[in-house]
């Protein structure tokens, strides 16, 4: 654990956790949930952890993405802002993304930087001097306390394998491993470019570098994946992985082969009751390792949350450096209103806009009060803390959770059903809920905008 | 529709409009001389003086045909020669202007346009008016040939003769116009002209001679029917020097203008700025513009005896542009034109807002729609589940679809529609009873309102008579289906010596939504179908419910025939359960006559729908999809906490 992270179990005894993945949240106020008290008894209380930054959400603080925009080869299921490139200009890159960082730190005017997430692409493309030369432009310009996270996205060849100590030399302290299958089959049709082998000596070679700092990226849902291969292939990941694994759910994201391949009927991806199924048998085998499912995708045990992803998660501020990034930020020292921020996606076009007028960003929008608690809802949802009152009211200070949500006989509805918890304390969802949160969150949007009174 | 005595060969009628339509050629040695028409086709438009052209140069027609046969393509190319619009490969029915039209390619509204055309040193005016072909659409044809002489009946050479055809013909026939046969298609390579010919031959005894070969297409053949429109349709019977008649044959809503209403004046002339004043509300209005169409709206000063145009007059209450109306001049007392008869509605619907705050909106759109679709009929409908509403009467299945549509469309509407029914007869009994329904006998437009079972002495439904044309191989397979369908079969004639013209006597219910595809999936495509209304007869009916976690489902009861009544609750729950997608929770699907469940499925909730990865860079895009889904949301009937898609109760009863 980094010295800037500290863990500590979220807000006081409302919350709690069973083994069966039924949580209660245990002060029960509102009437139609009185029922609750049977399943309380059979409740087995369990420490939740989560980590929280040690200051608090305030709009002089934020997180930093860098996104690097090259990849060696396309995956097919891919439709990341990524780009082959057979002539990557290193230097100008690196140029480029000191420049933008220092534009946006100084836009945003933060004080201080939390963490540092280099995703893409393939960050672990870049040389470790680039990575090395952003570092440095945070340090030179906010405080960024020693020992702050910094990620990044490694693909598992034998290439990036031995560049990761040169990475941990630059400021690189956590990685995050894209094996996404220990089936060779299954990586060939998914298109990527190194081997099973590669991937665990990868794994091995970043936790003895890097260790308790080390993510897995698998992917499930895979065409004919089978819930008993799933099984093997689970067990086999954990017998190498270190204390954080990212399990996503095969999309098919429209423009890519395999959407196509779909589509045409090359390929079929399991039905929606075989995902149910290979998503909780993951949930139960990590359960049974001592991984905890803290996000719907991300599952830590020993404390190795990633806190950047919390930072989104919980809607804090968050710069987004590089091609095509997102960012989340107000400008002038905190006083405006937050906006949303997106930067030219092109490489090319991004680095010369940047070389002629200083910056990349193609479109900020300021973001409504609305649209804030929408973000909220539909991130903070996916985590197992779900939304706290405390952090709703920061931002809707005269209508709590419960007068928006309260009266409607929906949300009712999915509480009397074990789907949602809704008290005093916040909004979250069970972990049922957690399976079928993009059937309950439209319903949520909907009695938000029919309720919120402050657009 | 076909009417009866077209089945009785009466050689007599058919021989008396041959006759017509030779004399009627003669007619145009008597025309007069008229200056130029002005030049429409350049770019600066000219305000065109329409007292240039006097009764005798105007032609006024339809193009009337089965569906598909090419009436649209052929008026592209109408509008091309005559320099109407300039010519382009672009032009794929220019008339068809609707969104709807468009995107279904099939034309659901008559629409008309005003050709000027040059023919030895003379200048006329043609009226042309495309129809549409499908059954369905047939009021809008019927209305349109009130404002015609002449008809242009075109029949694809390569299908030849269907049963729209014939039915047209006869649309025409009785209404005494003139009819200028023409294959059309000739371009493609299985066309059989003289099979076609020989058809026209045997049903409407067109001799082959009369016959005139085009390619809407390619535009072969289209300045000889531009010649023959002129020599064989005879002018319009109408006098400039009368008091003002103007028939209203269609009309329409403009947000900024008000009603406008499409004319062809039978006597006398309209100007801007003339005080009108309707036959039938005695309200008066002033034109403040008016004209006449091309593909768009051309101003003009006035419009003369034997013209069709539009007039627009500040008309501001929906409900004052009745079709079929007589406009006269205020003051006036001439004869008002007999009008129209009231389109006779084949199948019911509930519809509803699906939001009821947005009710007086909806009556708007509504108000609005049916001024441009007469043939809906209109009654006040209410359920304790959906709201306020209407019980609306449609022609058939496509127009209840395309008026959907339509009212989303033209008229951002979210509406509920639900399934469609025949209108039943009861009788029932008891003094009582009959006081409180006002009668022994009860029309059910909505089966919900369907009298209790105990006080019916009998059922009634309601029969159509259906027209088949198809080859001679299939008709053990027509026969069986009709069989099927509990139709009784009657005529056989052939038409030509492959194809036979059938006459059935079918339950209307039967043949309401899926009927015809089947007729074309056992005569491999080569049937057409074509009904008619035909009374009513004794039938023992029940009435079926449909339940979700035990609530009842009021837009999907409906009222069967009780041998297939477990057949259809079987196949619906089926298509409820394939069509309402899975949800949070489980979902029972039952059916219920009486009290007795008579069908079951159960739709299992979704164990798994939340996307694998979210983090800050797909934020936005991840909200905007689950904004739609919300939005989405928003337009789904709720049945106690299940999410139905609206259009689930029209799709439940297609296979
Ligand atoms: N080969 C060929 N195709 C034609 C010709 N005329 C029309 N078509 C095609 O036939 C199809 C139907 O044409 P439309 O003009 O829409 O037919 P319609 O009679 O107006 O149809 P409805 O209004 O829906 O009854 C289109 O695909 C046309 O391109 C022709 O002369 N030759
Ligand atoms: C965009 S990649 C970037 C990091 C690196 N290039 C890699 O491939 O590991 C981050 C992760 O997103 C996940 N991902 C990308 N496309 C996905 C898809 N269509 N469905 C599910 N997961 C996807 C993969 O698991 C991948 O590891
Ligand atoms: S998954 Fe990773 S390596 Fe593959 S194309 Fe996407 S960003 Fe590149
Ligand atoms: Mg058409």
């Amino acid at each position: 654990m980094g010295t800037g992270i500290i863990s500590r179990r979220v807000y006081l005894s409302s919350f709690s956790w069973n083994t069966l993945g039924f949580s209660v949240a245990a002060n029960i106020l509102l009437p139609w949930k009185s029922h609750f008290g049977q399943l309380l008894t059979r409740t087995v209380h369990q420490e939740v952890n989560v980590i929280e930054s040690k200051t608090p959400e305030t709009d002089d603080q934020a997180v930093l993405y860098v996104h690097w925009p090259y990849c060696a080869k396309r995956c097919t299921y891919c439709n990341f802002n990524k780009y082959v490139s057979e002539s990557v200009d290193h230097e100008r890159m690196a140029q480029c993304l000191e420049t933008e960082t220092r534009t946006l730190l100084k836009l945003s005017g933060v004080k201080q930087i939390n963490s540092i997430f280099f995703g893409g692409g393939t960050p672990s493309l870049a040389l470790p001097s680039t990575i090395e030369r952003v570092i440095n432009t945070v340090r030179d310009k906010v405080t960024f306390k020693p020992g702050s996270e910094v990620t990044l996205e490694a693909n598992p060849t034998k290439l990036e394998t031995e560049r990761l100590r040169d990475f941990k030399t630059v400021g690189v302290n956590r990685v995050s491993i894209g094996v996404q299958a220990l089936n060779q089959n299954h990586l060939n049709l998914l298109g990527r470019e190194h081997t099973v082998e590669q991937s665990i000596s990868c794994v091995k070679k970043a936790g003895a570098l890097f260790p308790g700092r080390v993510s897995v990226d698998v992917i499930f849902g895979r065409p004919k994946q089978t819930l008993e291969d799933w099984r093997i292939e689970l067990h086999r990941v954990l017998s190498f992985c270190d204390d954080h694994i990212s399990l996503y759910q095969l999309t098919l994201e429209a423009g890519t082969p395999l959407y196509r391949w779909v589509k045409e009927k090359q390929c079929e991806l399991p039905d929606s009751d075989t995902m149910a199924d290979l998503y909780s048998e993951a949930i139960q085998i990590l359960g049974d390792h001592g991984f905890e499912r803290y996000e719907v995708s991300n599952f830590a045990r020993n404390g190795a949350q990633c806190s950047h992803n919390w930072a989104y998660w919980r809607g804090m501020q968050y710069i987004g450096v590089g091609p095509g990034a997102h960012g989340r930020f107000s400008i002038q020292d905190g006083g405006g209103p937050r906006e949303a921020r997106i930067q030219t996606p092109l490489p090319d076009t991004w680095m010369t806009e940047v070389e002629n007028r200083g910056h990349g960003t193609r479109k900020s929008e300021p973001l409504s009060n609305q649209q804030r608690l929408e973000e909220m809802v539909i991130l903070g949802l996916r985590t197992i803390e779900g939304i706290p009152s405390s952090r709703w009211n920061r931002l809707s200070r005269n209508q709590d959770l419960i007068s928006v949500f309260g009266n409607s006989e929906k949300v009712r509805n999915m509480v009397e059903n074990n789907l949602l918890y809704l008290d005093e304390s916040g909004l979250r969802a069970s972990s049922h809920g957690l399976m079928v949160l993009d059937s309950i969150i439209p319903h949520l949007l909907n009695v938000l905008e029919k309720n919120i009174t402050v657009k | 529709m076909l009417t009866q005595f077209k089945f009785i060969w009466h050689q007599g009628v058919l021989k008396r409009y041959i006759q017509k339509s030779l004399s009627r050629r003669n007619l145009l040695k008597h025309t007069r001389c008229f200056s130029c028409a002005p030049t429409l086709n350049e770019k600066k438009k000219v305000i065109p003086d329409l007292s240039q052209f006097p009764v005798e140069n105007i032609r006024n027609f339809c193009i009337i045909a089965h569906i598909d046969h090419g009436k649209s393509t052929l008026a592209d190319r109408l509008l091309e020669v005559t320099g109407t619009i300039s010519k382009s490969d672009k032009n794929e029915q220019v008339l068809d202007r609707l969104q709807v039209e468009r995107e279904r390619g099939i034309t659901v509204k008559a629409q008309t346009a005003t050709l000027f055309y040059s023919y030895n040193g003379q200048s006329y005016m043609l009226n042309l008016i495309d129809t549409p072909g499908h059954v369905d659409f047939n009021y809008e044809v019927s209305r349109s040939l009130t404002a015609c002489q002449g008809v242009i009946l075109l029949v694809d050479a390569n299908q030849g003769v269907q049963a729209q055809t014939v039915a047209n013909f006869y649309l025409a026939f009785e209404a005494d116009l003139t009819i200028i046969p023409v294959l059309n298609k000739i371009d493609l390579k299985n066309a059989k002209p003289e099979v076609v010919m020989e058809q026209m031959k045997n049903i409407f005894e067109i001799e082959p001679k009369d016959v005139l070969k085009v390619s809407a297409k390619l535009g072969t053949g289209v300045n000889e029917l531009l010649e023959a429109i002129v020599e064989r349709i005879p002018p319009p019977k109408a006098d400039v020097m009368k008091p003002l008649r103007a028939l209203v044959f269609d009309t329409y809503y403009d947000q900024y203008r008000g009603v406008i209403t499409d004319v062809a004046v039978i006597d006398g002339c309209i100007k801007k700025g003339d005080k009108l004043q309707s036959s039938n509300t005695k309200k008066s209005y002033q034109v403040q513009d008016l004209g006449i169409h091309q593909v768009d709206e051309i101003l003009t000063h006035c419009l003369y005896a034997g013209q069709v145009g539009y007039v627009v007059m500040n008309m501001k209450n929906v409900k004052e542009g009745q079709i079929g109306d007589t406009l006269v001049h205020e003051g006036s007392d001439v004869q008002p034109h007999p009008g129209f008869k009231q389109a006779k509605p084949m199948v019911f619907a509930g519809v509803y807002p699906t939001d009821q705050s947005k009710y007086d909106e909806l009556r708007s759109a509504i108000e609005k729609l049916t001024l441009n679709d007469s043939s809906v009929s209109i009654h006040i409908d209410h359920s304790p589940a959906l709201g306020q509403g209407w019980r609306l009467g449609f022609l058939g299945l496509l127009h209840m679809d395309v008026f959907q549509q339509r009212l989303e469309q033209e008229f951002s509407a979210n509406v509920i529609v639900t399934a469609p029914n025949v209108p039943y007869k009861v009788k029932i009994f008891g003094a009582k009873n009959i006081k409180m329904y006002g009668g022994e006998e009860v029309t059910v437009l909505n089966p919900c309102l369907m009298p209790e079972q105990e006080i019916i002495k009998e059922y009634y439904e309601p029969l159509v008579r259906g027209t088949i044309i198809a080859p001679d191989d299939y008709v053990g397979e027509m026969t069986n289906l009709c069989l099927g369908r509990r139709g009784v079969m009657k005529e056989q004639i052939y038409i030509d010596s492959k194809r036979i013209m059938f006459t059935v006597i079918l339950p209307l219910n039967e043949i309401l939504v899926d009927f015809y595809d089947d007729l074309k999936a056992v005569t491999s495509g080569y049937a057409s179908f074509d009904y008619e209304d035909h009374g009513y007869v004794p039938s023992n009916l029940v009435k079926i419910t449909y339940l979700l976690n035990g609530k009842e489902v009021e837009e999907l009861t409906m009222i069967n025939h009780v041998t297939t009544a477990r057949t259809l609750a079987r196949r619906v729950c089926l298509k409820l359960k394939e069509n309402i997608p899975r949800q949070l929770f489980k979902i029972s699907v039952q059916a219920a006559v009486g009290g007795n469940i008579i069908a079951r499925e159960d739709i299992p909730a979704y164990r798994k729908d939340v996307l694998a990865k979210c983090y800050g860079g797909d934020i936005t895009r991840k909200t905007k999809l689950l904004k739609q889904q919300a939005e989405g949301k928003k337009k789904m009937r709720a049945i106690g906490n299940i999410d139905v898609p609206k259009d689930v109760f029209i799709t439940v009863l297609k296979k």
